[in-house]
């Protein structure tokens, strides 16, 4: 069995020796570069844009203006098409934009020999705007007589709303001898930060086909919204994505390979590369959401919940990418992870003139958890309950079922999980120990819990098809839809396979590169779906052919089939185990046969329907330093119920990563916005604080491994899940070393100097 | 690929003075770790540019006769704080050169192109500015001395003329000697960032230990150049090794230094830490060279 195992990663030794392609790596020497001219208003028209001077510099092959493109509006979130026009994505942008939705919008290009060239030329760009009020806050933005960003919409900023109702909040509310506990809670906008910025190169080739190279998470998404964006069949359009170095969500959207198309197009299809800066990576690529919450619980004395209301904003920026799916996704965990009888629950996804948010590693869940597990910690402090067995009694029951994903709770995970984090990180000792401290420096120990869903069936298609296609050797070449972006699918890929076939891992040989022309469909990567989506496509799809060459196996050695098997790569007789041939000798013969021959392939596509509830906790220790305003994380333990490791360090390594930006979300990460201007005021890596090495402590990991009865491997989603919990066990530790509850991250030095200052605890030291 | 017009390499001290007077409208380089960025981002597009990087001279550490220490120019961060003279001597200026950035930058990053490029947050100058360091200029008409409180002129602006370049750092013996210091970088992140404030303190304490002979503090980013403050240095010489001497000297810092409020940070925060830092620098300070607490 190669699932389970400590493997090393497949592509491990290409990308430490530099041998890995990525697509600048790729990009032919001779395409042309661009620049794009971002706007210095954050909402208004271009009136007029005089490109005379620009060009007229050395080296420049063309300029284009939002006058230029196609009056086409389209769709850039990442989610596979639809055909009920309803669920369809919101197309409301054009490939550059005369009606400006905020500072650093697109509104011209400049396409040249070189980037000095292309600079020179962007400098000289001169344009004329009409300005308008701009709105940055989305609960200022939702409000009567607030500017609206996109008049073409009949919404006045508000993208959309949903809500859920359970029980009856109004009457439940009612009951005599409930406490009511109310508060605020509110997330910033974040940036992925991955270490390569978006890049794509487009070239037409083949009469007249448009080939679109990119660093991307979801090719085959990406070669309709090209296709879209330029109005052509979606057939003339090819994707080719190589290795990938992160995405984390970013680079699940066509965020520049439609401008790209249409820019080589305007060039007679002569290769144009654009490779995004790190500034325009923070300011025109996507963001998470920043989300204010308000959330207001009646608990009964004994700590159980009788009714509860949330109303929650979802920050959308300046165009709908992911939009509402987002905060709907964080609205519906709100009543899953502690169930109440009467709830009442309502999401706005509102327009405002700042950088567009989209999806972010784990899809509204950081900012529910944070809310939520804020919220509980105030509930837990007001009633003076503990925090731990508050959890394990109001959380969700083993046997819960949701009506909608169709996911029920098989284990007792939570606990599980718990149990496991409590013993790493020592914390019955430490909880105690940590009670009333007085002094300058004091420590706490903290805790939240999360819940995640595995892809996005029932509220999209969950295809994913394999192609396996075997050698004369008797080893495989593998093909999915499914990408890898440096989580390592390729490697628990491979794995699969060699278990589902018969083969050692070996021989499994991953075509890590997506080609839409090649490549079976499959969306990609988000949602933490692949391990399991394209699980059952590579099972299937082993199967079929395992099948195949049993048949053959059975012509070759006259033995029956249901006596034979594959194992290691060899046919073995399973009565006397047996090797009769290898897979090798099989496939060679088979091939060059006279008689028989074939080119052994298998190729099919599997449609999931079902969803898998994947769980965890984390618990933090810090040290904070009262008169300095600095916290010290000292020690954080994650404890994931992904169901059965399929590749248990590659695992690890996802929940360190994970936990990092978890950490970052808690302590150090905002996009700051001018209030005056619109303007992003930290679009760079020294004023954006994405925190460093010397931050972390050692990251404490831990798995309970319940298997999930659904996946044909026992797996569940890992990906995204370890960012969600970190934040608010960070802040419910901070709150239990100096009683001051801080509700709105990040919990950086500044915002610990103003509630230190409010709480008058410098004057208590 | 940078917009650069024309580079001019100097090989020598004397060559370095001949470009300058023949290529006034050239930048200096050194490393490069901030010019590279003004080119990057447009400021300084189609500059001309000097290069002193490959003067060999200009880097080490050395001690001359009377016990002064000679930092040349071009001695990396990395380079200082590893240098045995720095480590004995002057030990809190090799850790103040280790806060800068990341390992990179300290490699490429110079001492004379952190106090030239004449900005407050730079982490060796507080430290070189508490221990009255004297900047060595090289022009047409030989070597200038100045001390580092009359170098910086203002944000940006140091009294660098036409005709020179900075070719070394010195350290009085009088300056150093009997001294321990300790610097704090109050920054937002444990590395690769630029201060929030910053503080360097250093003391000279009596034989026994328990008096304060001399102070000196010098802050980053509590005002447009570092600062001294001396209403602090001034309220604790004489004084008794005792928290309620550091509660003075912080007391003074407080006086003098005059913090703005940006969105890196306001003035109210600011000022909280800058006094906090007073205090905690002294009693690191203290610390280090014995000191016995009464």
């Amino acid at each position: 069995m190669e699932v389970g195992k400590c493997l090393k990663r497949v592509d491990a030794f290409d990308k430490v020796t530099g041998r890995a392609k990525y697509t600048d790596d790729m990009c032919p020497k001779h395409a042309y570069v661009t620049r794009i001219l971002h706007s210095t208003i954050a909402h208004g028209r271009v009136l007029s844009i005089d490109t005379s001077e620009a060009e007229k510099i050395e080296g420049v092959v063309k300029v284009l203006t939002c006058f230029d493109v196609p009056d086409i509006p389209f769709p850039t979130a990442g989610h596979p098409w639809t055909t009920v026009p309803a669920h369809q994505d919101v197309a409301d942008r054009k490939l550059l934009n005369e009606h400006v939705r905020h500072y650093g919008d697109e509104v011209a290009a400049v396409v040249a020999e070189d980037y000095v060239a292309a600079d020179r030329a962007i400098r000289a760009l001169k344009v004329e705007y009409e300005e308008y009020p701009f709105v940055i806050d989305p609960i200022e933005a939702a409000k009567e007589g607030a500017p609206v960003i996109h008049p073409e919409r009949q919404d006045n900023n508000i993208l959309a709303h949903s809500d859920i109702r359970i029980g009856n909040y109004q009457e439940a509310i009612k009951e005599p001898g409930l406490i009511k506990v109310e508060g605020w809670y509110y997330t910033p906008t974040v940036q992925h930060a991955h270490i390569e910025n978006h890049i794509c190169y487009a070239y037409q080739e083949q009469g007249g086909r448009m080939t679109v190279v990119t660093s991307t998470q979801i090719p085959h998404i990406v070669r309709r919204v090209v296709a879209q964006a330029l109005g052509w069949s979606w057939g003339k359009v090819r994707i080719i994505k190589p290795y990938v170095g992160g995405g984390f969500g970013n680079k699940q959207d066509a965020l520049y390979e439609p401008l790209c198309a249409w820019l080589s197009l305007q060039v007679g299809g002569h290769p144009v590369k654009l490779d995004v800066s790190r500034e325009e990576t923070f300011v025109n690529n996507r963001v998470r959401h920043a989300m204010p919450c308000h959330i207001i619980s009646w608990v009964r004395p004994d700590g159980t919940f009788a009714a509860r209301k949330f109303e929650l904003w979802s920050d959308q920026g300046a165009y709908a990418s992911h939009g509402h799916s987002v905060a709907g996704k964080a609205l519906g965990s709100y009543p899953q992870i502690y169930p109440c009888d009467n709830i009442e629950a309502d999401a706005w996804t509102v327009y405002t003139n700042k950088p567009t948010a989209g999806a972010m590693r784990a899809y509204g869940m950081p900012q529910a958890t944070f809310h939520n597990e804020c919220h509980v910690e105030e509930i837990v402090t007001k009633l003076n309950l503990d925090p731990v067995e508050f959890r394990r009694k109001n959380s969700m029951p083993v046997g819960y079922y949701d009506d909608f994903s169709k996911n029920e709770l098989y284990h007792d995970s939570f606990n599980d999980c718990l149990d496991k984090a409590i013993e790493l990180i020592d914390y019955d000792r430490k909880f105690e120990l940590y009670k009333n401290q007085t002094g300058p420096v004091r420590r706490g120990i903290g805790t939240s819990l999360f819940w995640y869903n595995t892809a996005v069936w029932p509220i999209s298609i969950e295809t994913s098809s394999c192609r396996m296609i075997m050698n004369q050797d008797g080893s495989i070449q593998l093909m999915t839809g499914e990408t890898e972006i440096g989580q390592g699918c390729d490697t628990v890929f491979a794995q699969m396979a060699a278990d589902t076939v018969g083969l050692k891992v070996e021989d499994v040989h991953v075509v890590t590169n997506q080609d839409t022309d090649v490549t079976p469909y499959g969306a990609g990567a988000y949602a933490s779906r692949q391990t399991y989506v394209g699980g059952f496509a590579i099972k299937q799809t082993g199967e079929l052919l395992k099948e195949k060459i049993l048949g053959h196996a059975h012509t070759l050695t006259r033995m029956p089939v249901d006596i034979l098997d594959i194992v290691e790569g060899n046919i073995v007789r399973k009565t006397d185990n047996r090797v009769l041939m290898s897979l090798g000798e099989l496939a060679t013969k088979i091939l060059y046969d006279f008689e028989l021959s074939e080119h052994m392939a298998a190729e099919s596509t599997y449609s999931v329907k079902s969803n898998a509830y994947s769980f965890g906790v984390s618990i933090a220790e810090v040290e904070v330093d009262i008169p300095l305003c600095k916290v010290e994380l000292l020690n954080i333990v994650n404890v994931h119920d992904c169901g059965i490791l399929i590749n248990p360090p590659l695992a690890e390594a996802q929940v360190h990563g994970g936990m990092s930006m978890g950490i970052g979300f808690g302590l150090y990460e905002e996009l700051l916005v001018d209030k005056k201007t619109g303007r992003v005021l930290n679009d760079n890596l020294l004023d954006y604080k994405l925190c460093t090495t010397m931050d972390h402590p050692d990251l404490m990991v831990d798995f309970a491994e319940n298997p999930e009865p659904t996946s044909p491997f026992g797996t569940k989603a890992l990906g995204e899940p370890p960012a969600c919990s970190p934040a608010p066990a960070i802040r419910n530790a901070i709150l239990h070393a100096t009683g001051v509850a801080i509700n709105s991250l990040p919990i950086n030095p500044h915002k610990l100097f103003a509630a230190f200052t409010e709480a008058g605890l410098f004057e208590t030291l | 690929m940078y917009d650069i017009n024309h580079i001019y390499e100097a090989k020598s001290v004397e060559d370095a003075v001949r470009l300058r007077m023949e290529q006034p409208q050239a930048t200096i380089i050194a490393g490069g770790s901030d010019l590279l960025i003004s080119i990057r981002a447009g400021d300084l597009a189609g500059c001309d540019l000097i290069s002193i990087y490959m003067i060999d001279e200009l880097r080490g550490v050395s001690l001359d006769d009377d016990g002064t220490i000679r930092i040349g120019s071009l001695t990396s961060f990395a380079a200082l704080t590893k240098d045995d003279i720095i480590q004995k001597h002057v030990p809190v200026l090799g850790e103040a050169a280790d806060k800068v950035g990341g390992p990179q930058i300290r490699n490429i990053g110079t001492i004379g192109g952190n106090t030239c490029n004449g900005v407050t947050s730079a982490d060796t100058a507080s430290t070189l500015m508490a221990y009255d360091a004297i900047i060595e200029l090289t022009g047409s008409e030989g070597k200038r001395l100045v001390p580092i409180e009359e170098f910086y002129l203002g944000a940006k602006r140091v009294d660098l003329r036409p005709d020179e370049i900075q070719s070394a750092i010195l350290i009085r013996p009088e300056s150093y000697q009997g001294y321990e210091g300790y610097y704090y970088k109050y920054a937002m992140r444990g590395a690769m960032d630029i201060a929030t404030s910053g503080c360097s303190v250093n003391v000279k304490l009596s034989e026994d230990k328990k008096t304060i002979v001399d102070a000196r503090i010098c802050y980053g980013v509590a005002g447009p150049i570092p600062m001294r403050t001396r209403s602090a240095e001034q309220a604790v010489k004489g004084l008794p090794v005792s928290k309620e001497t550091v509660e003075a000297f912080a007391a003074g810092a407080l006086q003098d230094v005059n913090p703005r409020t940006s969105w890196r940070a306001t003035k109210e925060f600011r000022l909280h830490i800058q006094g906090e830092l007073a205090r905690r620098c002294l009693t690191e300070s203290i610390n280090r060279a014995g000191g016995v607490w009464s």
